[in-house]
Protein backbone atom coordinates (compact mmCIF):
# COMPACT_ATOMS: atom_id res chain seq x y z
CA UNK A 1 0.00 0.00 0.00
CA UNK A 2 2.85 2.35 0.89
CA UNK A 3 4.40 1.77 -2.52
CA UNK A 4 1.07 2.19 -4.27
CA UNK A 5 0.69 5.62 -2.65
CA UNK A 6 4.28 6.41 -3.64
CA UNK A 7 3.53 5.59 -7.28
CA UNK A 8 0.67 8.08 -7.25
CA UNK A 9 2.94 10.86 -5.97
CA UNK A 10 5.03 11.42 -9.09
CA UNK A 11 4.25 11.94 -12.76
CA UNK A 12 6.44 8.95 -13.69
CA UNK A 13 4.43 6.79 -11.29
CA UNK A 14 1.15 8.05 -12.73
CA UNK A 15 2.44 7.35 -16.21
CA UNK A 16 3.39 3.87 -15.01
CA UNK A 17 -0.26 3.34 -14.05
CA UNK A 18 -1.42 4.75 -17.39
CA UNK A 19 0.99 2.35 -19.16
CA UNK A 20 -0.01 -0.76 -17.20
CA UNK A 21 -3.74 -0.07 -17.54
CA UNK A 22 -3.16 0.76 -21.20
CA UNK A 23 -1.44 -2.60 -21.60
CA UNK A 24 -4.44 -4.38 -19.99
CA UNK A 25 -6.86 -2.54 -22.30
CA UNK A 26 -4.61 -3.34 -25.27
CA UNK A 27 -4.73 -7.02 -24.32
CA UNK A 28 -8.52 -6.81 -24.15
CA UNK A 29 -8.63 -5.28 -27.64
CA UNK A 30 -6.62 -8.18 -29.07
CA UNK A 31 -9.05 -10.68 -27.51
CA UNK A 32 -12.14 -8.71 -28.53
CA UNK A 33 -10.95 -8.33 -32.11
CA UNK A 34 -10.00 -12.01 -32.41
CA UNK A 35 -13.37 -13.02 -30.96
CA UNK A 36 -15.19 -10.80 -33.45
CA UNK A 37 -13.65 -12.76 -36.31
CA UNK A 38 -15.98 -15.64 -35.33
CA UNK A 39 -18.56 -13.68 -37.35
CA UNK A 40 -16.82 -14.88 -40.50
CA UNK A 41 -16.52 -18.56 -39.60
CA UNK A 42 -20.19 -19.37 -40.33
CA UNK A 43 -22.56 -21.45 -38.23
CA UNK A 44 -23.09 -24.96 -36.89
CA UNK A 45 -25.14 -27.58 -38.72
CA UNK A 46 -28.08 -26.70 -36.49
CA UNK A 47 -27.86 -23.12 -37.76
CA UNK A 48 -26.35 -21.49 -34.65
CA UNK A 49 -23.78 -18.87 -35.71
CA UNK A 50 -20.31 -19.44 -34.24
CA UNK A 51 -20.27 -15.91 -32.80
CA UNK A 52 -23.44 -16.68 -30.78
CA UNK A 53 -21.83 -19.85 -29.46
CA UNK A 54 -18.71 -17.89 -28.61
CA UNK A 55 -20.69 -15.25 -26.70
CA UNK A 56 -22.50 -18.00 -24.86
CA UNK A 57 -19.21 -19.71 -24.03
CA UNK A 58 -17.81 -16.47 -22.55
CA UNK A 59 -20.71 -16.40 -20.09
CA UNK A 60 -20.15 -20.07 -19.22
CA UNK A 61 -16.38 -19.68 -18.89
CA UNK A 62 -15.02 -21.45 -15.82
CA UNK A 63 -18.28 -23.28 -14.96
CA UNK A 64 -18.95 -25.56 -13.23
CA UNK A 65 -16.03 -24.56 -10.98
CA UNK A 66 -17.23 -20.99 -10.60
CA UNK A 67 -20.76 -19.59 -10.90
CA UNK A 68 -22.06 -18.71 -14.35
CA UNK A 69 -20.80 -15.32 -15.64
CA UNK A 70 -18.26 -15.15 -12.77
CA UNK A 71 -15.26 -14.98 -15.09
CA UNK A 72 -17.09 -12.57 -17.37
CA UNK A 73 -17.86 -10.16 -14.54
CA UNK A 74 -14.34 -10.61 -13.16
CA UNK A 75 -12.91 -9.54 -16.49
CA UNK A 76 -15.38 -6.67 -16.78
CA UNK A 77 -14.36 -5.46 -13.32
CA UNK A 78 -10.66 -5.54 -14.17
CA UNK A 79 -11.33 -3.66 -17.41
CA UNK A 80 -13.53 -1.05 -15.76
CA UNK A 81 -11.03 -0.46 -12.94
CA UNK A 82 -8.22 -0.19 -15.53
CA UNK A 83 -10.24 2.27 -17.59
CA UNK A 84 -11.03 4.43 -14.55
CA UNK A 85 -7.37 4.49 -13.42
CA UNK A 86 -6.22 5.17 -16.99
CA UNK A 87 -8.53 8.19 -17.24
CA UNK A 88 -7.96 9.53 -13.72
CA UNK A 89 -4.14 9.56 -13.93
CA UNK A 90 -4.18 11.03 -17.44
CA UNK A 91 -6.45 13.89 -16.31
CA UNK A 92 -4.14 14.54 -13.34
CA UNK A 93 -1.09 14.56 -15.63
CA UNK A 94 -2.80 16.87 -18.12
CA UNK A 95 -3.61 19.32 -15.34
CA UNK A 96 -0.01 19.22 -14.10
CA UNK A 97 1.23 19.91 -17.63
CA UNK A 98 -1.26 22.71 -18.23
CA UNK A 99 -0.08 24.39 -15.02
CA UNK A 100 3.57 24.02 -16.10
CA UNK A 101 3.15 26.59 -18.87
CA UNK A 102 0.76 29.29 -17.69
CA UNK A 103 1.57 31.62 -20.61
CA UNK A 104 1.56 30.08 -24.10
CA UNK A 105 4.06 30.97 -26.84
CA UNK A 106 3.08 33.60 -29.40
CA UNK A 107 4.79 31.45 -32.02
CA UNK A 108 5.14 27.72 -31.50
CA UNK A 109 6.54 25.06 -33.81
CA UNK A 110 6.89 21.36 -33.21
CA UNK A 111 9.58 19.36 -34.96
CA UNK A 112 9.09 15.83 -33.68
CA UNK A 113 5.75 15.40 -31.88
CA UNK A 114 3.52 13.28 -34.12
CA UNK A 115 -0.14 14.18 -34.62
CA UNK A 116 -1.42 10.94 -33.03
CA UNK A 117 0.73 11.75 -29.98
CA UNK A 118 -0.59 15.29 -29.73
CA UNK A 119 -4.18 14.17 -30.22
CA UNK A 120 -4.14 11.46 -27.51
CA UNK A 121 -6.60 13.43 -25.37
CA UNK A 122 -9.05 13.89 -28.25
CA UNK A 123 -8.79 10.30 -29.51
CA UNK A 124 -9.10 9.14 -25.89
CA UNK A 125 -12.28 11.15 -25.31
CA UNK A 126 -13.77 9.84 -28.57
CA UNK A 127 -12.94 6.28 -27.54
CA UNK A 128 -14.52 6.79 -24.11
CA UNK A 129 -17.72 8.14 -25.68
CA UNK A 130 -17.66 5.24 -28.14
CA UNK A 131 -17.16 2.61 -25.41
CA UNK A 132 -20.23 3.91 -23.55
CA UNK A 133 -22.25 4.02 -26.77
CA UNK A 134 -21.04 0.57 -27.82
CA UNK A 135 -22.02 -1.04 -24.50
CA UNK A 136 -25.46 0.61 -24.59
CA UNK A 137 -25.85 -0.52 -28.18
CA UNK A 138 -24.65 -4.14 -28.32
CA UNK A 139 -24.37 -5.25 -24.67
CA UNK A 140 -27.44 -3.84 -22.96
CA UNK A 141 -29.46 -3.02 -26.08
CA UNK A 142 -30.56 0.31 -24.61
CA UNK A 143 -29.74 2.22 -27.78
CA UNK A 144 -31.84 0.65 -30.53
CA UNK A 145 -30.29 1.05 -33.96
CA UNK A 146 -31.67 -2.23 -35.24
CA UNK A 147 -33.43 -5.21 -33.75
CA UNK A 148 -31.90 -6.40 -30.51
CA UNK A 149 -32.28 -9.62 -28.60
CA UNK A 150 -29.85 -10.78 -25.91
CA UNK A 151 -27.60 -13.60 -27.03
CA UNK A 152 -28.48 -13.45 -30.73
CA UNK A 153 -25.23 -11.68 -31.55
CA UNK A 154 -25.13 -12.42 -35.27
CA UNK A 155 -28.65 -11.23 -35.91
CA UNK A 156 -28.08 -8.09 -33.78
CA UNK A 157 -24.90 -7.28 -35.71
CA UNK A 158 -26.65 -7.91 -39.00
CA UNK A 159 -29.59 -5.62 -38.34
CA UNK A 160 -27.43 -2.73 -37.02
CA UNK A 161 -24.47 -2.91 -39.38
CA UNK A 162 -26.60 -3.29 -42.49
CA UNK A 163 -27.44 0.37 -41.94
CA UNK A 164 -24.73 2.57 -43.45
CA UNK A 165 -24.76 5.33 -40.75
CA UNK A 166 -24.29 2.80 -37.94
CA UNK A 167 -21.47 1.05 -39.78
CA UNK A 168 -19.90 4.45 -40.56
CA UNK A 169 -19.86 5.45 -36.86
CA UNK A 170 -18.11 2.20 -35.93
CA UNK A 171 -15.58 2.50 -38.76
CA UNK A 172 -14.80 6.13 -37.86
CA UNK A 173 -14.32 5.23 -34.21
CA UNK A 174 -11.89 2.45 -35.12
CA UNK A 175 -9.78 5.10 -36.88
CA UNK A 176 -9.74 7.11 -33.63
CA UNK A 177 -8.75 3.93 -31.79
CA UNK A 178 -5.96 3.37 -34.32
CA UNK A 179 -4.63 6.89 -33.69
CA UNK A 180 -4.66 6.28 -29.94
CA UNK A 181 -2.88 2.94 -30.24
CA UNK A 182 -0.29 4.17 -32.75
CA UNK A 183 1.25 6.38 -30.08
CA UNK A 184 0.02 4.57 -26.97
CA UNK A 185 1.33 1.09 -27.68
CA UNK A 186 4.87 2.37 -28.30
CA UNK A 187 4.67 4.99 -25.56
CA UNK A 188 3.82 2.47 -22.86
CA UNK A 189 7.12 0.64 -23.44
CA UNK A 190 9.06 3.90 -23.14
CA UNK A 191 7.16 4.76 -19.94
CA UNK A 192 7.91 1.36 -18.45
CA UNK A 193 11.58 1.96 -19.27
CA UNK A 194 11.66 -1.02 -21.63
CA UNK A 195 12.54 0.89 -24.81
CA UNK A 196 16.14 1.53 -25.78
CA UNK A 197 17.94 2.16 -29.08
CA UNK A 198 18.38 -1.58 -29.66
CA UNK A 199 14.66 -2.29 -29.42
CA UNK A 200 13.17 1.00 -30.61
CA UNK A 201 12.59 -0.06 -34.22
CA UNK A 202 11.08 -3.37 -33.20
CA UNK A 203 8.79 -1.79 -30.61
CA UNK A 204 7.60 0.91 -32.99
CA UNK A 205 6.92 -1.70 -35.67
CA UNK A 206 5.11 -3.80 -33.13
CA UNK A 207 2.90 -0.80 -32.26
CA UNK A 208 2.24 -0.02 -35.93
CA UNK A 209 1.40 -3.62 -36.85
CA UNK A 210 -0.73 -4.15 -33.74
CA UNK A 211 -2.62 -0.94 -34.56
CA UNK A 212 -3.21 -2.01 -38.15
CA UNK A 213 -4.20 -5.58 -37.30
CA UNK A 214 -6.59 -4.55 -34.53
CA UNK A 215 -8.17 -1.60 -36.35
CA UNK A 216 -8.56 -3.56 -39.60
CA UNK A 217 -9.83 -6.63 -37.75
CA UNK A 218 -12.53 -4.55 -36.06
CA UNK A 219 -13.42 -2.60 -39.21
CA UNK A 220 -13.85 -5.79 -41.27
CA UNK A 221 -17.08 -6.64 -39.39
CA UNK A 222 -19.19 -3.50 -40.11
CA UNK A 223 -17.67 -3.24 -43.62
CA UNK A 224 -18.67 -6.81 -44.49
CA UNK A 225 -22.22 -6.33 -43.21
CA UNK A 226 -22.74 -2.97 -44.90
CA UNK A 227 -21.48 -4.37 -48.21
CA UNK A 228 -24.12 -7.09 -47.89
CA UNK A 229 -21.68 -9.96 -48.35
CA UNK A 230 -22.64 -11.63 -45.06
CA UNK A 231 -25.37 -14.33 -45.03
CA UNK A 232 -28.71 -13.37 -43.53
CA UNK A 233 -29.30 -14.56 -39.97
CA UNK A 234 -31.27 -17.76 -39.59
CA UNK A 235 -33.79 -18.13 -36.79
CA UNK A 236 -32.91 -20.87 -34.37
CA UNK A 237 -34.31 -22.07 -31.08
CA UNK A 238 -32.40 -20.85 -28.05
CA UNK A 239 -32.29 -24.44 -26.72
CA UNK A 240 -29.76 -25.27 -29.44
CA UNK A 241 -27.36 -22.79 -27.84
CA UNK A 242 -27.89 -24.08 -24.33
CA UNK A 243 -27.41 -27.72 -25.31
CA UNK A 244 -23.87 -27.04 -26.44
CA UNK B 1 19.87 42.70 -44.34
CA UNK B 2 16.86 44.41 -42.89
CA UNK B 3 14.67 42.37 -40.57
CA UNK B 4 11.72 42.83 -38.25
CA UNK B 5 12.15 41.43 -34.76
CA UNK B 6 9.19 40.80 -32.46
CA UNK B 7 10.62 40.63 -28.95
CA UNK B 8 9.03 39.79 -25.62
CA UNK B 9 9.45 42.80 -23.32
CA UNK B 10 8.82 42.39 -19.62
CA UNK B 11 10.07 44.87 -16.99
CA UNK B 12 10.33 42.45 -14.07
CA UNK B 13 8.95 39.25 -12.57
CA UNK B 14 5.58 40.78 -11.72
CA UNK B 15 5.07 42.67 -15.01
CA UNK B 16 2.63 41.02 -17.46
CA UNK B 17 4.85 41.69 -20.48
CA UNK B 18 4.03 41.98 -24.18
CA UNK B 19 5.54 41.59 -27.65
CA UNK B 20 7.21 44.67 -29.19
CA UNK B 21 8.22 45.01 -32.83
CA UNK B 22 11.54 46.58 -33.93
CA UNK B 23 12.97 47.04 -37.40
CA UNK B 24 16.70 46.31 -37.46
CA UNK B 25 18.69 47.65 -40.41
CA UNK B 26 22.31 46.93 -41.34
CA UNK B 27 22.25 43.29 -40.22
CA UNK B 28 25.12 41.33 -41.78
CA UNK B 29 24.54 37.68 -42.79
CA UNK B 30 27.65 36.66 -40.88
CA UNK B 31 26.42 38.15 -37.60
CA UNK B 32 25.41 35.59 -35.02
CA UNK B 33 21.89 35.86 -33.68
CA UNK B 34 23.22 37.33 -30.44
CA UNK B 35 25.28 39.89 -32.38
CA UNK B 36 22.08 40.90 -34.14
CA UNK B 37 20.51 41.32 -30.70
CA UNK B 38 23.54 43.44 -29.63
CA UNK B 39 23.01 45.49 -32.78
CA UNK B 40 19.33 45.96 -31.88
CA UNK B 41 20.31 46.99 -28.35
CA UNK B 42 22.74 49.63 -29.61
CA UNK B 43 19.94 50.97 -31.77
CA UNK B 44 17.59 51.03 -28.75
CA UNK B 45 20.25 52.75 -26.58
CA UNK B 46 20.89 55.43 -29.20
CA UNK B 47 17.16 56.13 -29.21
CA UNK B 48 17.23 56.40 -25.42
CA UNK B 49 15.28 53.17 -24.83
CA UNK B 50 16.06 50.30 -22.49
CA UNK B 51 17.98 47.56 -24.29
CA UNK B 52 16.58 44.01 -24.44
CA UNK B 53 17.87 41.85 -21.60
CA UNK B 54 19.00 38.40 -22.68
CA UNK B 55 21.26 35.70 -21.29
CA UNK B 56 24.58 34.86 -22.93
CA UNK B 57 28.07 33.93 -21.86
CA UNK B 58 30.61 31.92 -23.85
CA UNK B 59 29.05 32.43 -27.30
CA UNK B 60 30.75 29.20 -28.31
CA UNK B 61 27.79 26.86 -27.82
CA UNK B 62 29.04 25.15 -24.68
CA UNK B 63 27.94 27.16 -21.65
CA UNK B 64 24.17 26.79 -21.90
CA UNK B 65 23.37 30.41 -21.04
CA UNK B 66 21.66 31.60 -24.24
CA UNK B 67 18.02 30.79 -24.13
CA UNK B 68 15.70 32.22 -26.73
CA UNK B 69 12.68 30.67 -28.40
CA UNK B 70 13.09 31.89 -31.99
CA UNK B 71 10.10 31.55 -34.31
CA UNK B 72 8.59 29.02 -31.94
CA UNK B 73 11.65 26.79 -31.61
CA UNK B 74 14.11 26.67 -28.73
CA UNK B 75 17.48 28.05 -29.97
CA UNK B 76 15.92 28.72 -33.39
CA UNK B 77 15.45 26.71 -36.55
CA UNK B 78 18.84 24.93 -36.82
CA UNK B 79 19.23 21.39 -35.46
CA UNK B 80 21.65 20.89 -32.57
CA UNK B 81 22.63 24.56 -32.55
CA UNK B 82 22.55 27.01 -29.68
CA UNK B 83 21.29 30.55 -30.26
CA UNK B 84 24.84 31.92 -30.12
CA UNK B 85 25.88 29.59 -32.95
CA UNK B 86 22.90 30.56 -35.08
CA UNK B 87 23.78 33.02 -37.83
CA UNK B 88 21.69 35.63 -39.62
CA UNK B 89 22.43 33.90 -42.94
CA UNK B 90 19.98 31.25 -41.74
CA UNK B 91 17.23 33.87 -42.11
CA UNK B 92 15.93 35.63 -45.18
CA UNK B 93 16.31 39.34 -45.80
CA UNK B 94 13.16 41.11 -44.63
CA UNK B 95 12.18 38.21 -42.37
CA UNK B 96 9.86 38.54 -39.39
CA UNK B 97 11.53 36.92 -36.39
CA UNK B 98 9.70 36.19 -33.14
CA UNK B 99 11.90 36.05 -30.04
CA UNK B 100 10.44 34.83 -26.76
CA UNK B 101 11.82 33.63 -23.43
CA UNK B 102 11.60 29.98 -22.25
CA UNK B 103 8.01 29.68 -21.08
CA UNK B 104 7.68 27.56 -17.96
CA UNK B 105 6.20 28.06 -14.51
CA UNK B 106 9.46 26.73 -13.08
CA UNK B 107 11.51 29.32 -15.06
CA UNK B 108 10.08 32.72 -14.06
CA UNK B 109 11.04 35.60 -16.35
CA UNK B 110 13.52 37.97 -14.69
CA UNK B 111 13.42 40.55 -17.48
CA UNK B 112 12.59 40.37 -21.21
CA UNK B 113 14.28 37.18 -22.47
CA UNK B 114 16.11 36.28 -19.26
CA UNK B 115 14.61 33.52 -17.16
CA UNK B 116 15.57 32.18 -13.75
CA UNK B 117 16.77 28.61 -14.30
CA UNK B 118 17.80 27.90 -10.73
CA UNK B 119 15.13 25.16 -10.61
CA UNK B 120 17.69 23.08 -12.57
CA UNK B 121 20.36 23.79 -9.95
CA UNK B 122 18.00 22.58 -7.23
CA UNK B 123 17.35 19.34 -9.17
CA UNK B 124 21.14 18.80 -9.37
CA UNK B 125 21.52 19.54 -5.66
CA UNK B 126 18.89 16.91 -4.87
CA UNK B 127 21.03 14.04 -6.17
CA UNK B 128 23.49 15.00 -8.90
CA UNK B 129 26.57 13.92 -6.98
CA UNK B 130 28.67 10.84 -6.23
CA UNK B 131 30.34 9.93 -2.97
CA UNK B 132 34.07 10.20 -3.36
CA UNK B 133 36.86 9.88 -0.87
CA UNK B 134 39.22 12.75 -0.33
CA UNK B 135 42.30 10.66 0.44
CA UNK B 136 45.08 9.62 -1.93
CA UNK B 137 44.07 9.19 -5.59
CA UNK B 138 43.43 5.57 -6.63
CA UNK B 139 45.35 4.06 -9.50
CA UNK B 140 43.53 5.44 -12.61
CA UNK B 141 43.07 2.08 -14.31
CA UNK B 142 41.79 0.30 -11.21
CA UNK B 143 38.16 0.89 -12.23
CA UNK B 144 37.67 -0.41 -15.78
CA UNK B 145 34.78 1.04 -17.79
CA UNK B 146 33.78 -0.38 -21.19
CA UNK B 147 34.40 2.26 -23.89
CA UNK B 148 30.76 2.02 -25.10
CA UNK B 149 29.49 2.72 -21.60
CA UNK B 150 31.93 5.60 -21.17
CA UNK B 151 30.80 7.07 -24.50
CA UNK B 152 27.14 6.71 -23.57
CA UNK B 153 27.76 8.43 -20.24
CA UNK B 154 29.55 11.21 -22.13
CA UNK B 155 26.57 11.52 -24.50
CA UNK B 156 24.39 12.19 -21.46
CA UNK B 157 27.00 14.49 -19.96
CA UNK B 158 26.98 16.77 -23.02
CA UNK B 159 23.81 18.31 -21.57
CA UNK B 160 24.65 21.98 -21.01
CA UNK B 161 21.59 22.55 -18.83
CA UNK B 162 20.22 25.34 -21.02
CA UNK B 163 16.56 24.38 -20.51
CA UNK B 164 15.65 24.07 -24.20
CA UNK B 165 13.97 20.72 -23.43
CA UNK B 166 11.57 22.42 -21.03
CA UNK B 167 10.98 25.28 -23.48
CA UNK B 168 10.36 22.89 -26.39
CA UNK B 169 8.17 20.37 -24.56
CA UNK B 170 4.47 21.03 -25.18
CA UNK B 171 4.01 19.97 -21.55
CA UNK B 172 6.90 21.98 -20.10
CA UNK B 173 8.50 18.80 -18.75
CA UNK B 174 12.10 18.68 -17.51
CA UNK B 175 12.46 14.93 -18.03
CA UNK B 176 15.25 15.16 -20.64
CA UNK B 177 17.44 17.34 -18.42
CA UNK B 178 16.83 15.22 -15.33
CA UNK B 179 17.32 12.00 -17.30
CA UNK B 180 20.64 13.20 -18.75
CA UNK B 181 21.93 14.22 -15.32
CA UNK B 182 20.75 11.01 -13.65
CA UNK B 183 22.18 8.84 -16.43
CA UNK B 184 25.65 10.30 -16.83
CA UNK B 185 26.37 9.43 -13.20
CA UNK B 186 24.19 6.31 -13.02
CA UNK B 187 25.95 4.61 -15.94
CA UNK B 188 29.40 4.74 -14.40
CA UNK B 189 30.73 2.59 -11.56
CA UNK B 190 31.43 5.68 -9.44
CA UNK B 191 27.75 6.56 -9.56
CA UNK B 192 26.39 3.15 -8.50
CA UNK B 193 26.08 3.62 -4.71
CA UNK B 194 23.47 6.37 -5.08
CA UNK B 195 21.99 5.19 -8.38
CA UNK B 196 18.38 4.56 -7.28
CA UNK B 197 18.33 7.13 -4.53
CA UNK B 198 19.54 9.69 -7.09
CA UNK B 199 16.80 8.86 -9.58
CA UNK B 200 14.19 9.12 -6.84
CA UNK B 201 15.41 12.34 -5.22
CA UNK B 202 16.00 14.18 -8.49
CA UNK B 203 12.59 13.21 -9.89
CA UNK B 204 10.88 14.25 -6.67
CA UNK B 205 12.65 17.61 -6.82
CA UNK B 206 11.70 18.00 -10.48
CA UNK B 207 8.02 17.44 -9.63
CA UNK B 208 8.22 19.89 -6.74
CA UNK B 209 9.59 22.64 -8.99
CA UNK B 210 6.39 22.61 -11.06
CA UNK B 211 7.52 21.10 -14.36
CA UNK B 212 5.00 19.26 -16.53
CA UNK B 213 4.77 15.54 -17.23
CA UNK B 214 6.45 13.66 -20.08
CA UNK B 215 4.14 12.51 -22.89
CA UNK B 216 6.86 10.86 -25.03
CA UNK B 217 6.61 13.40 -27.86
CA UNK B 218 10.42 13.49 -28.27
CA UNK B 219 10.10 17.22 -28.96
CA UNK B 220 12.84 17.83 -26.35
CA UNK B 221 15.31 15.63 -28.23
CA UNK B 222 14.50 17.36 -31.53
CA UNK B 223 15.10 20.85 -30.12
CA UNK B 224 17.99 20.01 -27.78
CA UNK B 225 21.12 21.86 -28.95
CA UNK B 226 23.17 18.82 -27.92
CA UNK B 227 20.79 16.21 -29.35
CA UNK B 228 20.40 14.38 -26.01
CA UNK B 229 18.48 11.16 -26.69
CA UNK B 230 15.12 10.24 -25.18
CA UNK B 231 16.76 6.86 -24.54
CA UNK B 232 17.94 8.47 -21.29
CA UNK B 233 14.32 9.22 -20.36
CA UNK B 234 13.54 5.52 -20.79
CA UNK B 235 16.46 4.68 -18.52
CA UNK B 236 15.35 7.25 -15.94
CA UNK B 237 11.84 5.74 -16.01
CA UNK B 238 13.30 2.28 -15.39
CA UNK B 239 15.57 3.51 -12.57
CA UNK B 240 12.84 5.57 -10.95
CA UNK B 241 10.27 2.75 -11.12
CA UNK B 242 12.78 0.34 -9.67
CA UNK B 243 13.60 2.83 -6.90
CA UNK B 244 9.94 3.23 -5.94
CA UNK B 245 8.58 -0.27 -6.62
CA UNK B 246 11.40 -2.73 -5.98
CA UNK B 247 14.21 -1.25 -3.93
CA UNK B 248 13.81 -1.98 -0.18
CA UNK B 249 12.20 0.94 1.65
CA UNK B 250 12.95 -0.29 5.15
CA UNK B 251 16.33 -1.98 4.93
CA UNK B 252 16.95 -1.97 8.68
CA UNK B 253 13.43 -2.78 9.84
CA UNK B 254 12.63 -5.64 12.24
CA UNK B 255 11.62 -9.04 10.87
CA UNK B 256 9.94 -11.99 12.56
CA UNK B 257 10.34 -15.68 11.74
CA UNK B 258 7.53 -18.23 11.60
Amino acid sequence: MKRFALVFKSSIGKKFIAAITGLILFGFLIGHMAGNLKVFTGSTEAGVPHIDEYGHALRELGSPFVPREFVLWGARTVLLVSLVFHIVVVIQLARQSAAARPLPYVRNRQRAASLPARWMMYSGMLILAFVIFHILHFTTGTIKLGTFEHGYIYSNLHSSFSKLPVAAIYIAMMIALGFHMFHGVWSLFQTLGLDNPDRNRALRWFAISATLVIALGFVMVPVSFVLGIMPDPVEYAVQLLNEK
Amino acid sequence: MKIRVHVWRQENRSDTGKMETYTVDGVLPDMSFLEMMDHLNEQLLSQGNRPVAFDHDCREGVCGMCSMVINGEAHGPMQETTTCQLYMRHFEDGADIYVEPWRSRAFPVIQDLMVDRSAFDRIIEAGGYISNHSGPKPEPNSMPIAPEVAEQALDAATCIGCGACVAACPNGSAMLFTAAKVTHLGLLPQGQPERYLRAKSMVEKMEEEGFGSCRNYAECEAQCPKGISIAFIGRLNADYLRATLLEPMDRRGKMEAQ
